[in-house]
């Protein structure tokens, strides 16, 4: 079974010659936006979106021109500049060029299509918000990196890409910086992004010292399915910057503070396309670095069953509607590390996955959006209930993105999450199970999040008038709750989505996994998913919720605390972080530094003493002189003779 | 023969330095240092003579006008002194110090 | 013979001397004629490196003059790429801060009307600058180590004066830390310039012949000794630096700038061009305590950085720790990491230039350095706390911003150089890259309580920058990002200079993987 990748050819002309067109785009955008400021408040956003609909347009036409090229001739390199040059007569230290192969035009899709839908919404969303124009600057700017980050063709440019989008995302979750709250949990998700990067960093160094060079095309021919211990430390190292960026644990705790951004943005960042950014370095470096079976592969796959438990058990105690799908992107996304553990059959479900939950997730985020709009922005879901009559729309897709997450058959999730959990339980039977019983909490919490919202009796604010929203922020829902219906059968019956993504990412024709949903875990997740949702119809639907937060058990209180996370890298690294702060600024000013001035103190406290010698009489300055020529002669006199 | 005159250079020498170091009027101290100039111009002369070349007497010569133009600056700064402390005490005159 | 760089050096102090003449009362005019002499500077300097040959001799523009001929010291300069660079980097920011100190002088008052510092002299405030710009541009070109001494000692004065003179409240204790410690530095030089010149026997000073003209090893290390001493402090490197925050602190923001964007620089481009190729062995012989105390100063000027609370010290202390990069590429004994090192000291003027004076004009608003002073000015004043932003983000050296393509090569060159047994410079390689979270710490916390968060009450009366402001940061951030993209004209200049240097110490220069392909 050879499961080799394509080789990357050089390419010119065509859409794809000019791909670099749909960063180009967005950027732009970004920039006329953020120079010119107020000049374009009145347009601005619309600039945005035509911006981010014209990236979509150039991805299209490209997908169309790449799917037009031979199956094995769909890797597609276009060079764009030397980035850092080598020494004279020696080729370029790095070239900076894009890759456009299956893999990465199905995340150029994702990311401008889902991110174009959402620009629209924010039309509607932020138009009380006498800041728009600035929102849609890094709206744009974070698909433009994000688009970087897909489509280099080398680590460095995804490297920026990575970072570009750690920026867009850290400007987008203070954008209402005046509130400490979102300021602090801006600058916490950088950082701790950060803690990711220097996983990426370190992997790169050795990437290059070992292997010579940090090109895609190159790497193929120079691992050549080797595996030893420095390409298990590669992988290790890059699964580091993976979680860091994809809120998986240990770097997990950014994710829940995160949404303190407006929602369009936890929607198109925190759920659909940057946090599954780890998700594609893992698949990008697949060949390379997690071949299946590989000790990195596992770790990828313990690290994406740990998540998935550990967002599902967070997002059954939350009682803010955000930080419950929060909890529930960083579960979802967990069955992508752990489907990305599998080598290629793995990644078609984990890639699926990605990109339904990237429809259905958006869908529920803005839908989440919408009944924050029509409630006063209103995140406590024990102040919701019934909502379903007044905001029909909304309820329906929500519904549909409900129905979608947790599994419902013949819907987007169940395809690709089933999918995920039958490779799981074939390769890893105990991550698999956990998987399953991940699914079934699932059903638990999502339907808790519905019971509570649409459900029920009204438990608003006095000053609450829930309202159907504008159409500009319905359409986009519609759009994605299509997506989350149909999207999941599409790519994964036959095999389709395998088949497409085989020259990227490599496995066998083949090896093609065949979508079966009668086995035992396949019918073991439905049963869990229906305990979990008639559990929560009991807990939520039936019953009454009380407005007030009840205390809880000890697990609530655990789930409420996120894992008891935040407190965990308090006691680890903040306190002891502050102090070894101050006692190195303590030893700089009094130990360093007090030794120099204690010296300079010396030597000043020593000449002040010894002026006390210039008394201002001549006799005693003739007496000195005296003392020093007799001194002087008698040495010479002694010196002479011997 | 010439240790007589090297004697007497060395005696004239140490009463010089004496009275500069003990006496206090500027005028004596002047004058001791001028005793000791000539200290000084009796034994390059008594050394001109005994080794026979006629260095020593020239560098007195040079000693002699060093001496007269001290005169002239050093009698002028006495006077001055004099003339802004109504004395001529060296003692008096330490505003240089510490 | 070319009268390019005598002319790029004559210009400035004419100006200088045209300023210091002008009438009394002519304030505005001395500004004026500054910033046009800078300008011109900027101008030919730019019409110099033009015809600069990457690919050609090594010195090119060189000229010779006799100084003092019984020692044979020459009036020698000439640049390489290296060199080009600095002094590129030197008159690009001279007018920026000739423009940004244009009321510093005047007597500086806050929103509310206090003033911070009293009205001096502005005719020789701006005359010392443009001394201290042909000083500046002497230092890098001077190809005579004795001419290089000169210059090295005479900047202390203007910047001395500066300091001292222009300075905050505790102005003259900084100014006297600085001189002192500086001249303690250069002593030490003078005497290794000294030996140098009797050792070698080549009645020379003159760089090109005295390289490989020391054999003894022993006397190597003593001369390389005196050498880095000299400028370590001046780098400055742990544990010689306590004088930065104080001299940075204290000096007005353009003249921090200077010190910390350029005068430092001298430090690191002495170890890189005298100390590695007038010593090989010896520099070979010392680079792992070197690189030990490179490592520390990066963590430990980090660490120091996130406890400060008065702005400009916090970011002397990140200077400190992107000084350690510089050192640590400059004897990682790569290519990679000495080009990363060349070009992290022109691209550490830019960005830490611009984060300076943007605090600068933030202190001038507010009249406290301190960070809890501050709070929420981004809702009052956008466009500045936008450029305080991405001069942060550079100094955190971000991706997309030119910091980062210099901080990456140093530390991928430190990690892949075989010179002295891996192991050890791989580690440092690793350490140095936790440098990375901590420089988010302290950059982002210091935006966090400065910037975001309610607006503080004397705050609110802050103004967004004006337009002479902006025209300040605007080239400077067009400039980090512009080689944060794009940074192969540097690079391009800079790497056959690194080669020669890296061949005259006899390492291997390639910019491939050192450790080969493949396993």
């Amino acid at each position: 079974m050879e499961s080799q990748i394509a080789e990357i050819v050089q390419h010119t002309g065509g859409v794809i010659g000019v791909s670099w067109l749909m960063i180009a785009f967005p950027l732009v955008g970004a920039f006329i936006l953020l120079v010119f400021n107020r000049f374009t408040d009145r347009w601005g956003h619309l600039l945005g979106v035509a911006m981010s609909l014209a990236s979509f347009v150039v991805a299209v036409l490209a997908f169309f021109e790449l799917i037009g090229l031979g199956e094995e001739a769909r890797r597609r390199a276009v060079h764009l500049f030397e980035f850092i040059p080598g020494m004279p007569g020696e080729p370029a230290m790095v070239d900076m060029g894009l890759l456009i192969d299956p893999l990465s035009i199905s995340f150029a899709l994702l990311i401008t299509g889902v991110g174009s839908l959402i620009h629209i919404y924010s039309i509607g969303y932020m138009a009380h918000d006498e800041h728009r124009r600035r929102f849609f600057a890094y709206l744009n700017l974070f698909v433009a990196a994000m688009l970087l980050l897909v489509l280099a063709d080398n680590y460095v440019g995804l490297f920026i890409g990575w970072e570009g989008v750690g920026l867009a995302s850290y400007l987008l979750i203070g954008f209402w910086q005046f509130k400490p709250s979102a300021a602090v949990a801006a600058k916490k998700a950088f950082v701790v992004n950060r803690v990711g990067d220097f996983g990426l960093l370190v992997g790169m160094f050795v990437i290059w010292t070992t292997f010579g060079t940090l090109a895609f095309k190159d790497l193929g021919a120079q691992v050549n399915g080797v595996q030893n211990g420095t390409t298990l430390a590669i992988g290790l190292l890059l699964l580091l910057g993976a979680c860091g960026k994809s809120a998986q644990l240990p770097l997990q705790s950014w994710l829940l503070d995160a949404m303190e951004g407006p929602t369009p943005v936890s929607a198109l960042i925190h759920a659909a396309t940057m946090v599954t950014a780890g998700v594609y370095l893992v698949v990008r470096s697949g060949a390379f670095f997690f071949p299946e079976g590989s000790g990195a592969a596992l770790a990828v796959a313990i690290v994406g069953a740990a998540t998935l438990l550990a967002g599902a058990i967070i997002g059954c105690a939350k009682d803010d509607i955000k930080k419950g799908l929060a909890g529930s992107t960083m579960s979802q996304i967990g069955y992508m590390m752990l489907g990305a553990g599998f080598g290629p059959a793995g990644y078609a479900f984990a890639i699926g996955h990605l990109i339904t939950h990237g429809f259905f997730k958006a869908d529920m985020f803005l839908g989440a959006g919408s009944v924050m709009h029509g409630m006063n922005d209103e995140v406590n879901m024990r102040k919701y209930g019934g909502l379903r009559k007044y905001m029909p729309i909304t309820f329906v897709t929500f519904f549909i993105g409900y129905l979608a997450i947790i599994g419902f058959p013949l819907l987007s999730g169940y395809f690709t999450k089933d999918g995920i959990i039958e490779t799981a339980v074939h390769h890893q039977p105990v991550l698999g199970w956990l998987a399953v019983l991940g699914a079934g909490i699932t059903g638990f919490y999502m339907s808790r999040m519905v019971f509570m919202t649409f459900f029920g009796e009204k438990r608003w604010a006095d000053d609450a008038h829930p309202h159907e929203s504008p159409t500009v922020m319905t359409v986009p829902l519609m759009i994605l709750s299509l997506g989350a219906l149909g999207l999941g059968g599409y790519l994964v019956l036959g095999g389709t989505l395998y088949d497409f993504l085989r020259p990227a990412v490599g496995g066998t024709p083949e090896g093609a996994p065949h979508f079966d949903p009668f086995t035992t875990p396949g019918l073991a997740t439905l049963a869990l998913v229906a305990v979990g949702a008639v559990f929560a119809w009991m807990r939520y639907g039936r019953a009454t919720v009380p407005s007030v937060q009840p205390r809880g058990s000890f697990l609530t209180t655990f789930a409420r605390r996120d894992l008891y996370g935040d407190a965990l890298n308090e006691s680890l690294f903040m306190r002891p972080g502050q102090w070894l702060t101050r006692i190195a600024v303590f030893f700089d000013n009094r130990g360093i530094d007090g030794l120099v001035n204690g010296l300079a103190a010396g030597v000043g406290g020593t000449s002040g003493r010894l002026r006390r010698i210039q008394t201002g009489f001549a006799r005693t300055y003739a007496l000195s002189i005296l003392i020093g020529a007799a001194l002087l002669t008698g040495a010479l006199l002694f010196v002479g003779n011997i | 023969m010439t240790t007589h005159y090297l004697v007497l250079s060395g005696l004239l020498f140490a009463i010089g330095a004496i009275g500069v170091l003990v006496r206090r009027n500027a005028i004596v101290v002047f004058m001791c240092v001028e005793l000791m100039l000539n200290a000084c111009n009796l034994a390059f002369v008594t050394f001109s003579r005994q080794v026979g070349n006629l260095e020593g007497q020239i560098i007195a010569f040079f000693v002699m006008v060093v001496a007269a133009a001290e005169v002239v600056v050093g009698l002028a700064i006495i006077v001055t002194i004099f003339r802004t402390r109504r004395s001529a005490s060296v003692d008096d005159a330490n505003l240089l110090k510490y | 013979m070319s009268p390019w760089l005598p002319i790029l050096m004559a210009v400035p102090v004419v100006g200088a001397i045209v300023v210091a003449l002008l009438p009394k009362g002519s304030d505005k005019l001395a500004k004026q004629v500054t910033l046009l002499v800078s300008l011109l500077v900027l101008v030919l300097t730019g019409v110099m490196a033009a015809g600069f040959k990457p690919g050609g001799e090594r010195f090119q523009f060189t000229a010779e003059y006799n100084w003092i001929p019984s020692f044979g010291v020459k009036f020698g300069v000439g640049v390489d790429g290296v060199a080009l660079v600095l002094i590129a980097l030197s008159v690009v920011l001279v007018p920026i801060v000739v423009l940004a100190s244009w009321h510093d002088a005047d007597g500086v008052k806050t929103a509310d009307g206090t003033l911070i510092t009293p009205k001096r002299s502005v005719k020789t405030y701006f005359s010392l600058l443009l001394v201290l710009e042909t000083m500046m541009i002497g230092v890098f070109a001077a190809t005579d180590i004795f001419l290089f001494y000169v210059f090295f000692e005479a900047m202390l004065i203007p910047m001395y004066f500066m300091i001292g003179s222009y300075g905050g409240a505790q102005r003259s204790y900084a100014a006297v830390k600085f001189l002192l410690y500086s001249l303690f530095g250069g002593l030490l030089m003078l005497v290794a310039v000294i030996g140098l010149f009797v050792v070698a026997g080549k009645q020379s000073f003159m760089f090109p012949e005295l390289v490989g003209a020391i054999q003894d090893p022993v006397m190597q290390k003593w001369l390389f000794a005196g050498f880095f001493i000299a400028f370590a402090i001046k780098a400055p490197l742990w544990p010689v630096h306590t004088w930065l925050p104080d001299a940075a602190a204290q000096a007005p923001a353009g003249a921090a700038v200077l010190l910390v964007g350029v005068l430092d620089k001298v430090g690191t481009f002495g170890m890189l061009r005298f100390c590695l190729e007038l010593f090989p062995d010896a520099a070979k012989a010392f680079t792992m305590p070197i690189v030990v105390l490179a490592v520390i100063s990066i963590i430990y000027g980090a660490i120091v950085a996130i406890g400060q609370t008065d702005m400009k010290r916090l970011i002397a202390y990140t200077s400190i720790s992107h000084f350690g990069f510089i050192v640590l590429g400059v004897f990682a004994m790569s290519g990679v990491a000495q080009s990363g090192a060349a070009l992290y000291m022109v691209n550490h003027g830019f960005a830490t230039g611009a984060l300076f004076l943007a605090a600068g004009f933030l202190i001038a608003r507010r009249g406290s350095p301190f960070l809890g002073d501050y709070g929420g000015v981004q809702k009052v004043a956008p466009l500045l706390a936008g450029f305080f932003l991405v001069a942060g983000l550079a100094g955190l050296s971000l991706p997309g911003l030119s910091s980062f393509v210099s901080e990456f090569m140093v530390m991928i060159g430190t990690y892949s150089s075989t010179a002295h047994g891996s192991g050890a410079l791989t580690a440092a390689a690793i350490i140095s890259a936790v440098a990375v979270v901590l420089a988010a710490v302290y950059i982002l916390w210091m935006v966090q309580r400065v910037m975001n968060g309610p607006t503080a009450e004397p705050v609110k009366a802050f103004r967004d920058l004006n337009a002479r402001e902006v025209w300040v940061l605007a080239p400077l951030v067009a400039l980090i990002i512009g080689f944060g993209f794009y940074p192969k004209p540097l690079l391009d200049v800079i790497n056959p200079s690194v080669q020669h240097t890296l061949t005259n110490v006899k390492v291997p220069t390639s910019t491939i993987a050192e450790k080969g392909t493949g396993q």
